[in-house]
């Protein structure tokens, strides 16, 4: 039986309660809005890189469950220092883990393991991959994306 | 803590009988007994129905309308004894005047592309409410984008009522059809329809009734509402899910052509041109769903037994005793609280997302449904990106709101718990 606990866990709580890179900044290069219209979730994910081409600040705002907002606290603060072929590898790791159609291993996400519990609950997928969908738009140069 | 609130005693019915015509309901999910609070989005079939689309297959099937041999009167005659329920159910003058559709959202569609797609012009106004499910305002967008014709909306208030005050200057000679929700599936709101029909009709527009949510708490007569159409599906009324009935004025069907073509809604095909059947079957092309079509007449009987006058009671005193609980529930707010409402119990709850309190109400087995409940407009209105809903039908018991309630008092447990 799939334990609410493996989906809820501490750090999804933290995240979901004190969100990291939370809020529009100043300057950023790259913006993409996010929906997930089965449930009217929306984000908005800004990316600033450096002079090195690598991210130096990715954040986010908008209104979402738990689990969608730790999971974009939690990117955001794993892309820091990324190269866009990094944030892309990151994303197709990401998402091959949480819909269980890649053997990597989980270790690869790092702190972002923790949300792999998702995977037993069908209906929240969409939830967790919210922000990576709109990851994904932003590095494609999308302004806009949506789950469906 | 709140003084406890007493449950209600069982009067209306024999609850236990009931729940053990229903074979869904004595499930499990995740090892604990279902509480199912979902019924606005689908209400369970008792027996009789399961029943009677397994007899239909096992003794009736052949197709209808067309067949010279015996099955095929047979399953032509239980369809339309089921047409003839649907007839009585909502006191239509005619089965001529009541067609088989899919469901209530292809009766929208039908009446919008045979009628508003061959009538509406520039200029020309269709007027719909706020709280209305998205089924009765898409429909009207691609009619308006097909015609140009505008869509125009009543507002709603913080509790969920029509803002009435508005309709003296959006029902004008320019409104062609105003489009009304019965019952409100996100709120519970139920809308004055015997008065916006008069209103409509007083400056010459038509009034389409969605009566989807409508249907299965309270009695509906057409002609003392004088709808020119009213719509519902079967599925909410205890039926098969794929069924759907739209009922029309016969004047009105008479005028409207076709929507789709092919067979059964012929009298003559010629290459040089064909000619269409009489109502209702003008509007039924292709095979339908015939047996639930005909199940559904065993979802009007079982609903008629017991009777409108008692399903409204029960249902009311299980949304009041849920109410009362939810009203002393802290950090949690009700969304929709119009008086008169239907039992339907929308709500949010400070710093928990409706999705967050659905996945760990389902591990306890209640299921309830949370989202925009395909009325984005009402979400954006109260300014929250959706709600839990929990929506009670007359099999739906006061321990089980107690389990709904214990659930979310777990919800709030594990969101709020020891590390906050």
């Amino acid at each position: 039986m799939s334990d609410l606990r493996e989906l809820y866990q501490e750090v999804i709580f933290d995240h979901n309660r004190n969100p990291r890179n939370f809020g529009r900044p100043a300057r950023y290069d790259r913006v993409s809005e996010g929906h997930n219209p089965l449930c009217g979730d929306r984000l908005t994910l800004y990316i600033a890189f450096d002079a090195a081409g690598l991210v130096e600040k990715a954040s986010f705002e908008g209104q979402g469950c738990a689990i969608s907002t730790a999971s974009a606290s939690l990117m955001t603060e794993a892309l820091k220092g990324k190269t866009e072929a990094e944030a892309e590898v990151m994303f197709q790791n990401f998402h091959g883990l949480i819909m269980g159609t890649s053997d990597v291993d989980p270790a690869v996400l790092g702190k972002l393991q923790v949300l792999t519990g998702v995977k037993e609950f069908p209906a929240r997928v969409k939830c967790a991959t919210l922000a990576w969908h709109t990851l994904q738009a932003a590095l494609h140069g999308e302004q806009q994306v949506s789950t469906e | 803590m709140n003084a406890p609130i007493p449950r209600p005693v069982q009067r209306a019915f024999e609850i236990d009988a009931i729940r053990a015509d229903f074979p869904i309901l004595a499930t499990t999910m995740h090892d604990r007994p279902l509480v199912y609070l979902d019924n606005a989005a689908t209400c369970q079939k008792p027996h009789a129905v399961i029943e009677a689309e397994k007899h239909y297959y096992e003794t009736l099937n052949a197709n209808i309308h067309r067949g010279v041999h015996l099955l095929s009167q047979q399953a032509t005659d239980a369809f339309e004894a089921s047409r003839e329920a649907v007839r009585a159910l909502l006191n239509a003058p005619s089965t001529q005047d009541v067609i088989f559709t899919r469901g209530a959202t292809e009766s929208i569609n039908l009446v919008a592309q045979s009628w508003g797609r061959n009538t509406l012009k520039p200029g020309d106004e269709i007027l719909i409410t706020h709280m209305e499910h998205h089924s009765n305002i898409v429909p009207w967008q691609l009619v308006c984008e097909q015609t140009g014709a505008t869509l125009k909306v009543v507002p709603i208030d913080e509790d969920g009522v029509l803002d009435l005050s508005t309709l003296d200057t959006l029902l004008t000679e320019r409104t062609k059809l105003f489009g009304m929700v019965h019952v409100s599936n996100a709120l519970g709101t139920v809308n004055p329809v015997a008065e916006l029909i008069q209103r409509a009709h007083a400056v010459g527009a038509l009034a389409l009734v969605d009566g989807a949510q409508a249907i299965a708490h309270t009695p509906v007569d057409v002609q003392a509402l004088d709808a020119d159409f009213y719509v519902f599906s079967a599925h909410k009324l205890y039926g098969p899910t794929g069924v759907g009935i739209l009922y029309g004025r016969h004047s009105l069907l008479e005028q409207m052509p076709p929507w789709q073509g092919g067979g059964d809604m012929i009298s003559l095909v010629r290459f040089s041109g064909s000619r269409w059947n009489h109502l209702p079957y003008k509007f039924e092309a292709g095979t339908p769903n015939i047996a639930g079509g005909v199940a559904l007449l065993n979802a009007i009987q079982y609903v008629n037994a017991l009777g409108f006058d008692a399903i409204a009671a029960h249902e009311n005193a299980l949304l009041d005793y849920a109410t009362a609980q939810a009203e002393v529930f802290a950090g949690l707010r009700i969304v929709g609280r119009a008086p008169g409402k239907v039992s339907i119990l929308s709500f949010v709850m400070d710093g928990i997302h409706p999705h967050d309190i659905g996945t760990i109400l389902d591990m306890e087995g209640v299921a309830i449904r949370t989202g925009h409940h395909c009325a984005m407009p009402v979400m954006e209105r109260y300014g929250i990106p959706a709600t839990a809903r929990a929506s009670f039908a007359f099999y739906n018991t006061f321990g089980e709101i107690d389990a709904l309630f214990v659930a979310l008092h777990k919800v709030v447990k594990l969101f709020k718990g020891p590390a906050s």
